[in-house]
């Protein structure tokens, strides 16, 4: 028994949450992804990086189903995408959360509704029940129970984002999306942002998927950083293999002014 | 490794003592409340409660605040209930659930007879604020184009020109079809019911005098609110959604100027261009069906036409249509702009963009049918 719940442990371990395997993706003539590879462990914050325009935001997106690949293979928790049928994909798509760049929380619908939306379609639950959990989730997004009566368009940009993050773990996923969550907001948000990020994960044993520019995230926030540059993964290991490389593109991030200034 | 969740009542001396088994996860949360409203009655009495969660596989959000409200539930006495054998992973989850207030946000609105009445009350006082709304708004137009008069570079001729592409040029095809057909079902129904006391031919002095006077631009008007109306009220209004007003208005930009102008003109030029082709479409369609169903040939087609209508019938046609075009545009740019900030709001607005557009369109024909019946044109 002991052996067993070993094995699956090592298995765990061993098997990436994402396997992302020769990625093709094109837009008319342009090639976005040309044969990228990556591989997302389990209970690891992933900073991605890249230029403007490099296809962060395309990847996150194809891993997600949003973008039509032309070759390639993806495999989240272990599951063909491709090769899967409608119930394992619901199945799959219940265990992750994705955090839009804008929210993209439902304008029509109060804060409540909002994060209970998931939790309507997915699970059978007592409303009190999910009244319960809806504030608890509030709460550990850092935001006061009074806001779930609200509706996105009173709410502050700082705020959108939490509760779009509410919103993303309201079924308590394994696996979360972020697309650059700290953009737009101030550096003390964007700080107490990452914090909540690195709690969060802590406490819910999350795996985190992180497009970001802030280079404060990466450093306080992220196990792993994965950098995207013409169409392919250039690089991906920790901060200190980042500052060690020798590319062009990495020099200048890791060793340009903000990024001087951001070490201290 | 994982299994069914089970809340269990174990003997430990004076103690009550749970022991929480299995999965609590979100997947099992109906079970899991039952079990735990269950294990709630169990309370009463100053004794210790210990809830033991050592033999728990798997525990999320959903299972960390069941537990947690079993344990406030059974701290009734003096004495506070304990969470014992937690292991280390889910401590922490434990704990910041631990933080969550307790009370939950009911929902307050509930309908009585007097919300109900209040909320009749303040329709029938929109309505007045409507009507208000379209005056500031045309009062605002008409400053911004005496502003453009007295400063003509300030007209912004590519956007009127694109609009006019929009709202006039597109809708040709359209406008034209419709109105073909419905000249050839005027004319078909004309002909089947006058055929019986053997007036055919005064067919023709019906569809010249009712395309030219009324069907013509009161039909064409309808379309271009429907299609043009909704599309103004869409732009401004997700315009208004997405800030790109307010950053005009910061710009030191007027956006009834800037974006109203343009689309008024548009649209006044517009519908009387439209209104003719509609009215020489439905002529066309008329005569067709007069041809080949009534046996009118067109010689005589037009030699009645003639006779039948004069420039009066065509003039008061078509002088109705720009009116027409502002009252739609109005609408249109009031509706727009008054959208907030979600989805619903913009629906809304588009709807009552369109429906408040024909509404004032069929008025103003009825004002205008009372005055040239009183000049006797």
């Amino acid at each position: 028994m002991a052996q067993e719940i070993q094995n699956a442990i090592q298995n765990a371990i061993q098997n990436p949450i994402i396997r992302v395997r020769d990625i093709t993706v094109q837009f008319g003539a342009t090639r976005v992804l040309d044969g990228l590879n990556l591989d997302v462990k389990r209970g690891e914050i992933l900073g991605f990086v890249g230029p403007s325009g490099a296809g962060k935001s395309v990847l996150t997106r194809t891993i997600i189903g949003l973008v039509p690949k032309v070759a390639g293979s993806i495999e989240v928790f272990g599951v063909d995408l491709d090769a899967s049928n409608t119930a394992q994909r619901r199945n799959v798509e219940r265990r992750w959360g994705v955090l839009f760049q804008q929210g993209a929380l439902f304008s029509s619908l109060t804060v409540r509704q909002n994060i209970q939306f998931p939790m309507r379609e997915y699970l059978r639950v007592s409303q009190r029940l999910m009244d319960e959990i809806t504030i608890a989730k509030l709460t550990m997004v850092g935001l006061k129970p009074e806001v779930a009566e609200r509706f996105p368009s009173e709410l502050s940009g700082g705020m959108i984002k939490r509760v779009a993050l509410a919103r993303a773990l309201s079924l308590d996923p394994d696996l979360v999306f972020l697309d650059e969550p700290t953009s737009g907001l101030d550096p003390i948000g964007a700080g107490d942002f990452d914090e909540l990020v690195r709690t969060l994960q802590r406490t819910l044993g999350l795996t985190v998927f992180m497009v970001t520019h802030d280079l404060d995230s990466l450093y306080t926030a992220c196990d792993r950083i994965a950098v995207l540059g013409n169409g392919k993964i250039i690089a991906a290991g920790s901060i200190a293999d980042m500052q060690a490389s020798q590319h062009p593109w990495l020099r200048q991030y890791f060793h340009g002014k903000r990024a001087r200034a951001v070490m201290g | 490794m994982s299994g069914d969740p089970k809340l269990e009542r174990i003997a430990k001396g004076n103690a009550l003592a749970l022991c929480a088994t299995g999965t609590w996860t979100a997947s099992f949360a109906p079970v899991l409340e039952r079990m735990v409203a269950d294990a709630e009655k169990l309370a009463g009495g100053p004794q210790n409660v210990f809830i033991d969660v050592s033999e728990v596989a798997k525990l999320d959000t959903f299972g960390a605040w069941l537990i947690e409200r079993l344990r406030r539930s059974l701290t009734k006495g003096a004495v506070e209930a304990q969470i014992a054998g937690l292991s280390a992973n889910y401590s922490s989850l434990v704990d910041e659930v631990r933080r969550v207030s307790a009370t939950p946000v009911v929902d307050t609105t509930t309908i009585t007879i007097t919300g109900m009445l209040e909320q009749i009350g303040r329709t029938v006082a929109g309505v007045a604020g409507t009507v208000a709304g379209l005056i500031d708004m045309l009062g605002a137009v008409l400053a911004a184009a005496a502003r453009t008069l007295i400063h003509p570079r300030s007209f912004r001729l590519t956007s009127t020109v694109h609009h006019l592409e929009q709202v006039c040029w597109r809708a040709v095809p359209i406008v034209v079809l419709i109105t073909f057909l419905i000249g050839c079902i005027i004319a078909q129904q004309g002909i089947f019911h006058f055929r019986r006391f053997g007036a055919d031919i005064f067919v023709v002095d019906m569809l010249g005098v009712l395309v030219l006077r009324e069907i013509g631009v009161l039909l064409v008007a309808i379309m271009v609110a429907g299609r043009s109306g909704s599309a103004y009220t869409a732009e401004l209004g997700s315009m208004k959604m997405r800030e790109e007003i307010d950053a005009l208005r910061t710009m030191g930009f007027d956006p009834i100027e800037v974006l109203v102008l343009p689309r008024m003109l548009a649209l006044v030029l517009a519908l009387p261009i439209l209104a003719f082709l509609g009215a020489m479409a439905a002529l066309y369609g008329g005569g067709l069906v007069a041809w080949l169903y009534g046996g009118v040939d067109p010689e005589a087609f037009l030699l009645r036409l003639r006779d039948a209508i004069s420039i009066d019938h065509f003039i008061v046609g078509i002088v109705k249509a720009p009116v027409m075009a502002a009252v739609i545009g109005i609408v249109a740019c009031v509706e727009g702009l008054a959208v907030q900030g979600s989805a619903e709001s913009l629906g809304q607005h588009t709807t009552a963009s369109v429906v408040k557009g024909i509404f004032f369109v069929i008025v103003m024909d009825g004002v205008f049918a009372i005055f040239f019946a009183s000049i006797g044109m």
